[in-house]
């Protein structure tokens, strides 16, 4: 078996020693050992944020943190994972929000509390500027917090290692959505496009293919002309 | 890194990088001639997995008895349920509700949301955490038809054409129609669509598309879009109740064959309980967990099937599922991201497929399923690059795309997938990417109407689970417009019926007792269970040593 020819590294899975395969993320190592995984576990592609984790590498101090699933273990890592992130999350109708500061002052007052420690940026697995964003967020500058948070997957370790407490990600939310709804600029084609089809502009046409057989409709694919840029 | 080896043929695809330039300078995105109808047929029927004479088998069972289906498919249907009448109690139940959604993904959140705003009572389920879904993961875009020079008309022959006019017309007529009005919805609630400084916004083309019609966020597209969507899910503990971790196993009907409820099960309590509902919308999703012919798969760890299974116990049938959709660029190097999803919004902004001589071999933007086979013919004709555990894979060229459009062209358009080969050392803004086709997604499903209703009254589906909006393949972009679409159809459909009035009788679980037996009439080993809510990855070795040694699916 292929299996067996595999290189095996030694690992700690919440303080029980296992081998497991050499290249093998935390979630593959875990599974292998024999773990059925529920929580701790999503997307397996980096892309949910289910798997924030924890761990400590071989001969260093430092409590490192990553995504389960993206992260490759090492010789005699110490890892486990994290079930669940507690975190304020305030309810707000999104239709009688302003798309500045004050918002921020009333549901998240917490984000005022930044330190500017930085450990939040340094514990993103996304190398999300995450200070930065809550910074902008303290100066009121909605848009750029948007654009710095764009990229977050919501896995909770900024808001896990925080010193001032304060729920990162959620502020980040708040921000992104308050630029989409509110701070953007409304797409005048898109209107245009909406006011076209309620006056019914392209029925009769469609009726039209709806009802075509598919002989003739495939040769109306067939010819339709492409003009993509 | 790559190995020196690959290496070796990536100074191929360098050596010929400038006379592809400049066809793709003089040419756009016409480099390579698109395929005639004839080729397209005759390049499926000899690469395409689908085509394979041992891919499908009969299903021997339930609505759609005698059809050939996939494989892995038939052996879900035929699997026994976990609950029986004479083992289940369904007298006491300890929840009720108006509407039950099963699944939280974007098509189960939307119906969530929508459903609320009719103020009915609406509980959502999920096996894992709110939000958590192949949603969540779809990178490249959705599709609506809102530039001057398109149409809905437009993209309407190119959902058809794509699906080789097997689609449902009433269903593709509802997709185009309704999409330019989701973006403005979905805008409406906070997504941040990618745009010009006036507001235009910026469109890409993608595999099948006549126009620029592909609306982004960033290549975060579906988290850009489910994660406002549980956000504001999150905003109303009063108007819609969440479980997580809780996996719907069966669907309740009444004496008269309406939808009743759902029997749950907590994965962490391993518990069960009842679920009593006027309407039930299923909304979990697709197969890609089931590993269709051993193929790696882009999926979600939850994506086994299981609306599937219920809605066929209960009587709903099943359209198209002998077609299932292999993206054309899953990763195979390096290792730990084997079939991992490279967006096809990467060819979307110029990058070309090349063998390992680094010669252009197809037109770059065909639909999936063509542009997949095509690939495939090249790995089965030696053109292609093995990697060392064996993986056979062709270059998608990355670097191409900012020799076109300029440094920094990658970063702002491509952020996940840069971090993600990053992770491994390896900068796509400088070297191709290793792909070949990866399990991505079920074409067919269950089949509803533009309602997003089944046959069965009160039971609905939206999303990937359904089936006849994409026909026997479904274009990029298509997905994250089809989750939305016909997630908030459901949701206002679902709550529009109950407030005309729905009586349910009495809770039963007949249909499944019934269909328990003639699972038994089959001779089915008796350990095969389903739905198998989470895939099992633990190795034979350490299985063998466990309690639950001889279960098939999951654990649990």
């Amino acid at each position: 078996m292929a299996e067996e020819k595999r290189k095996m590294v030694k690992v700690y899975i919440s303080g029980e020693l296992f081998e497991v395969p050499e290249g093998s993320t935390i979630v593959t190592a875990m599974e292998y050992a024999g773990f059925q995984l529920k929580r701790g576990v999503g997307c397996r592609e980096g892309y949910c944020g289910a798997c924030a984790t924890v761990y400590r590498e071989k001969g260093d101090y430092k409590l490192k943190g990553g995504l389960a699933c993206q992260t490759v273990v090492t010789d005699g890592m110490a890892l486990t994972q994290i079930p669940f992130v507690p975190a304020e999350k305030p309810t707000y109708d999104l239709d009688k929000l302003s798309p500045d500061v004050s918002t921020f002052m009333e549901l998240f007052p917490s984000v005022f509390r930044c330190v500017a420690c930085n450990t939040c940026t340094k514990a993103c697995p996304q190398d999300i500027q995450v200070m930065d964003y809550v910074q902008a967020l303290i100066r009121g500058d909605i848009a750029k917090a948007a654009d710095l948070s764009f990229d977050c997957i919501r896995c909770g370790l900024c808001a896990l290692r925080c010193p001032a407490e304060i729920v990162q990600y959620n502020n980040a939310t708040l921000a992104r959505r308050l630029y989409g709804k509110y701070l953007s600029r409304k797409s005048p084609e898109l209107e245009k496009r909406l006011k076209e089809i309620s006056e019914g502009k392209f029925d009769q046409e469609m009726d039209k293919l709806k009802k075509m057989g598919r002989k003739e409709l495939s040769e109306t694919y067939y010819k339709r002309e492409i003009k993509i840029s | 890194m790559y190995p020196d080896y690959m290496l070796e043929s990536i100074k191929k695809v360098e050596k010929t990088r400038n006379k592809r330039l400049e066809l793709a300078k003089k040419f756009g995105k016409q480099v390579y001639e698109p395929m005639t109808e004839k080729e397209r047929g005759d390049i499926l029927n000899t690469y395409h997995p689908d085509y394979k004479d041992d891919a499908l088998k009969e299903v021997h069972l339930g609505p759609n008895k005698g059809e050939k289906i996939i494989n892995e498919v038939v052996d879900v249907l035929e699997s026994y349920p976990r609950n029986l009448s004479q083992t289940f109690d369904l007298s006491q139940p300890d929840y009720e509700t108006d509407v039950l959604i099963i699944g939280a993904g974007s098509a189960g959140l939307s119906a969530a949301i929508e459903a609320s705003n009719k103020n009915v009572e609406t509980m959502i389920i999920t096996k894992l955490r709110l939000g958590d879904s192949n949603s969540m993961m779809a990178q490249g875009g959705i599709q609506a038809a809102d530039q001057p020079d398109d149409s809905p008309v437009l993209h309407y022959l190119d959902v058809m054409g794509g699906g080789h006019f097997d689609n449902k017309p009433e269903l593709a007529e509802a997709l185009v129609m309704d999409a330019p009005k989701t973006i403005r919805w979905l805008e409406k609630n906070g997504v941040m669509f990618d745009k010009y400084e006036d507001g235009r916004m910026m469109v890409k083309s993608g595999g099948g598309t006549c126009r620029n019609r592909m609306h982004s966020t960033r290549d975060y597209t579906g988290a850009g879009i489910c994660r406002v969507l549980r956000d504001e899910v999150q905003n109303r503990p009063d108007k819609v109740k969440f479980l997580e971790y809780c996996a719907a196993t069966e669907i309740i009907l009444d004496e008269k064959g309406q939808t009743a409820g759902a029997i749950v099960y907590h994965l962490e309590l391993k518990k069960y309980f009842v679920v009593k509902a006027k309407s039930v919308i299923i909304a979990t999703g697709g197969f890609g967990r089931l590993h269709v012919r051993g193929f790696e798969t882009t999926n979600h760890y939850g994506a086994t099937a299981d609306g599937l299974v219920m809605a066929y116990r209960a009587g709903a049938n099943l359209l198209y599922m002998d077609s299932v959709q292999y993206h054309p660029t899953g990763a195979v190097f390096p290792e730990q991201i084997v079939g991992f999803l490279c967006t096809e919004k990467i060819r979307g902004l110029g990058a070309q497929p090349v063998n390992k001589d680094g010669e252009l071999f197809v037109f770059p933007l065909e639909p999936r399923d063509i542009e997949a086979s095509a690939f495939i013919r090249e790995c089965e004709n030696d053109m292609g690059v093995t990697t060392p555990s064996g993986l056979k894979g062709i270059w998608l060229d990355s670097p191409l795309i900012e020799s076109l459009s300029g440094p920094g062209t990658i970063e702002k358009n491509l952020p996940a997938m840069l971090r993600q080969y990053h992770r491994f050392d390896i900068d796509i803004r400088k070297y191709p990417m290793l792909v070949y086709p990866t399990l991505h997604y079920q074409n067919g499903g269950i089949e509803i109407n533009a309602k997003a209703e089944t046959r069965v009254p009160g039971l609905f589906v939206a999303g990937e689970s359904s089936g006849g909006v994409h026909g026997r393949n479904r274009l990029m972009g298509n997905s994250q417009l089809d989750v939305v679409v016909f997630g908030r159809r459901a949701g206002k459909f679902a709550a529009e019926k109950i407030l005309d009035g729905i009586q349910i009788g009495k809770m039963m679980l007949e249909h499944i007792d019934k269909y328990a037996k003639e699972v038994k009439e089959l001779g089915i080993d008796e350990k095969r269970i389903s739905p198998i809510l989470l895939p099992d990855y633990i190795p034979t070795h350490v299985k063998a040593k466990q309690l639950t040694t001889t279960y098939h699916g999951t654990l649990f």
